[in-house]
């Protein structure tokens, strides 16, 4: 008998506090099973942010930080700076990295930190109860737009697109959790993103398309089809950087 | 060992700050402290030591956060303003037991106010602007060397009792050139930061989690208790005035920073000119507020004055904290223009003799 | 013979139905019968003679409450 699939001593015995059909829990374990598998869970440090996923502190196996509301990469900044031989990777949410904290993710990004972050956009403020993000979908009714966001509460804002133009970067990739093959893919991706912070190649970000069923108000199946049908349409998938494939300058 | 250099504020307390064995330097511009980020970008990269200059005060104060949590020995400097805007992520440090040092060299204000020096930040040094029940340490020099030696003693602080710790000073020491001794040794390192986020889960066989968030009531209550009982701690050990004539006197200047100088002078003119026996008391942490030895100090006089580069921020804790039938008066500016001996002498020769003032305004 | 084991840790089942969703040999469901300490509907295998030991139920797991064995043959 061999073990197809179990749980990934990357993760603690703590149970997550997502709600049920969340797909923050399948984009934590591919985080813990990536540090596992790469060796380097021992020597990782967590930044955790503000948000629905505020206690990754708790799940993840590593040391581990909790920042204020937005600040994770500045925390990530002074951590790894300290620690340059330590593995470093935010964990945040659209609200946390797009809205409140634009200005340190776009720093850090910028001054090529080699730290990890992983991006979480479920297009909507969950932990307080489904508010507008910055992230948030033309058209989508969210509990301060009721009647669906227009332009005049901005356009949803594309990170991955937008640190992709930083200068020096080593990394940009968006996928989604939705679907077995996207699934997969997202693990490669962040393996990716770890493997060129190891590499001391600079900053890396994975944008994660995730849901939020209860935001949504739809049911767990119906939000991975969300994700497939209806954000992929404003968020593309793909790899926005890649310096390995540049021409040196 | 120490070596004397002649130096601006600022300079000074940079260079200090490396000495003592700083390890990281995270700054954002503003004036009047833009000289301790110049020369802290010059010399801590110079000795191998980190060196960021961030996007923002937030950012700063927020990679001192991830820095300390991670064991290092860390500083931030900023002014009025900036400080204002460091004040969320002091209240993570403070609740999350972070040892770190904030050097806040005052402007005036409200607002953008000035770039001159004030002490207008006497509230927000002491009681913060971030939220929840915690306390930084503040202390207070006067001169440039005193300056520099409080930033030895606030490292000390901060690591002994894991809280930030600011040495509050205004423009005008900053920006003034001293002879300063500096010191030439780093202090020592704690013996323990068994207890930082360092990314050592496997040689110290369980992980570290640096964290201020207890959803529990019960737990977040403990949690309190145990940081007020530091707190009562540091309150009953570290309190800090100065009385510059401990013998019997009939009067008092009651100042700290650059008034505390100022007051110096207008002691011995009111000797001289006026023929009255006063002593200047500078207080040198503001929190603690050294209540007790305050109290001693005025035991028995009739009249004792404030003396402040603020509209009666010290004024209304002095009479809070002290409670006697001394009278306490006060004389203050603040806008910019350093208070004189002119405005104590006058102060005191107008107000002694007369009834408790509740208020400064 | 069934190629795998399905083993759920009933005590973490939020009753999302990924799994069920996820499973190509649609054989799990939620127990309608009982609840777990939650108050959940847990997720069961209800067929577990079908189970092809593919593991995708467990990779759709929020929750990490799935663990699947490949049976010797």
């Amino acid at each position: 008998m061999s073990t197809v699939f179990k749980k990934t001593g990357g993760l603690t015995d703590t149970p997550f506090s997502y709600c049920p059909g969340c797909t923050h829990g399948i984009i934590h374990r591919l985080v813990a099973e990536v540090l596992e598998e790469l060796g380097i869970l021992d020597r990782s440090i967590t930044i955790a942010s503000v948000g629905c996923s505020v206690f990754a502190y708790d799940y993840f196996n590593t040391d581990a930080l909790q920042s204020p509301h937005g600040r994770a990469p500045a925390v990530a900044t002074g951590v790894k700076r300290m620690h340059p031989d330590k593995i470093v990777f935010t964990y945040q949410g659209d609200g946390d990295l797009a809205s409140i904290g634009a200005a340190e993710i776009i720093h850090a990004a910028n001054r090529n930190e080699n730290i990890t972050v992983i991006f979480v956009n479920n297009a909507i403020y969950g932990m307080t109860g489904g508010q507008m993000a910055p992230t948030t979908l033309y058209n989508q009714v969210t509990t301060t737009t009721p009647l669906g966001r227009e332009a005049i509460s901005g356009a949803p804002l594309k990170m991955s697109e937008m640190i992709a133009t930083m200068e020096h970067i080593a990394y940009v990739e968006r996928c989604m959790a939705a679907d077995g093959p996207s699934i997969m893919k997202t693990k490669r991706a962040i393996r990716k993103a770890f493997e060129c912070q190891m590499n001391n190649e600079g900053f890396s970000m994975i944008e994660v398309l995730s849901s939020c069923n209860i935001g949504w108000k739809l049911s767990p199946v119906e939000s991975l089809n969300y994700i497939k049908n209806t954000m992929t349409q404003t968020f593309p998938l793909g790899v926005f950087r890649e310096r390995k494939n540049e021409t040196n300058h | 060992m120490s070596k004397v250099e002649f130096l601006k504020g600022n300079e000074a307390i940079a260079k200090a700050a490396l000495n003592y064995g700083l390890e990281a330097f995270f700054g954002y511009p503003i004036t009047p402290q833009n000289e301790l980020i110049e020369t802290m970008s010059n010399i801590m990269p110079a000795n191998g030591r980190v060196f960021v200059q961030a996007e923002s005060e937030i950012a700063a104060i927020n990679m001192v956060y991830g820095a300390a949590g991670a064991g290092a020995r860390v500083m931030t400097s900023s002014s009025s303003v900036g400080i204002a805007l460091k004040q969320e992520g002091i209240s993570f440090c403070a609740g999350s037991e972070l040892p770190c040092v904030i050097v806040s060299v005052s402007r005036s204000g409200p607002g953008l106010g000035g770039i001159l020096p004030a002490q207008s930040d006497y509230h927000q040094s002491v009681y913060g602007g971030g939220n929840g029940d915690y306390r930084v340490i503040v202390l207070a020099p006067a001169s440039v060397q005193e300056a520099v030696d409080d930033v030895g003693k606030a490292f000390v602080l901060a690591e002994k009792y894991r809280n930030p710790t600011m040495v509050l000073l205004d423009g005008a020491i900053a920006q003034m050139m001293a002879s300063v001794k500096l010191p030439t040794e780093p202090l020592p390192y704690p013996d323990n930061t068994s207890w930082a986020a360092s990314g050592a889960a496997k040689e110290r066989g369980s992980r570290n989690v640096i964290n201020s968030l207890y959803l529990d009531p019960t737990k977040l209550y403990a949690h309190n208790q145990k940081l007020h009982a530091k707190y009562r701690e540091i309150a009953k050990n570290e309190a800090w005035l100065i009385d510059h004539q401990p013998e019997s006197h009939d009067g008092a200047i009651i100042a700290y920073g650059t008034s505390a100088k100022i007051a110096l002078g207008a002691v011995q003119r009111l000797k001289d000119e006026h023929g009255l026996n006063v002593k200047c008391i500078q207080l040198r942490t503001l929190w603690p507020f050294p209540k007790q030895a305050l109290k001693e100090a005025i035991k028995g006089m009739k009249f004792a004055l404030v003396a402040e580069m603020s509209m009666g921020q010290l004024f209304q804790d002095v009479l809070a904290f002290t409670r006697t039938d001394t009278v306490i008066g006060y004389v203050g500016k603040a806008g910019g223009e350093i208070i004189t001996s002119d405005d104590i002498v006058l102060g005191y020769l107008a107000q002694m003799g007369g009834e408790q003032i509740e208020h400064s305004v | 013979m069934p190629k795998g084991k399905v083993t759920f840790e009933e005590a973490l089942c939020k009753g999302c139905e990924l799994c069920v969703h996820a499973c190509p040999k649609k054989i799990l469901k939620l127990d309608g019968q009982r609840v777990n300490a939650n108050g959940y509907k847990v997720a069961i295998i209800f067929d577990p003679e079908e189970c092809i030991a593919c593991g995708l139920c467990a990779m759709f797991c929020p929750d990490t409450v799935i663990t699947v064995e490949r049976l010797a043959q």
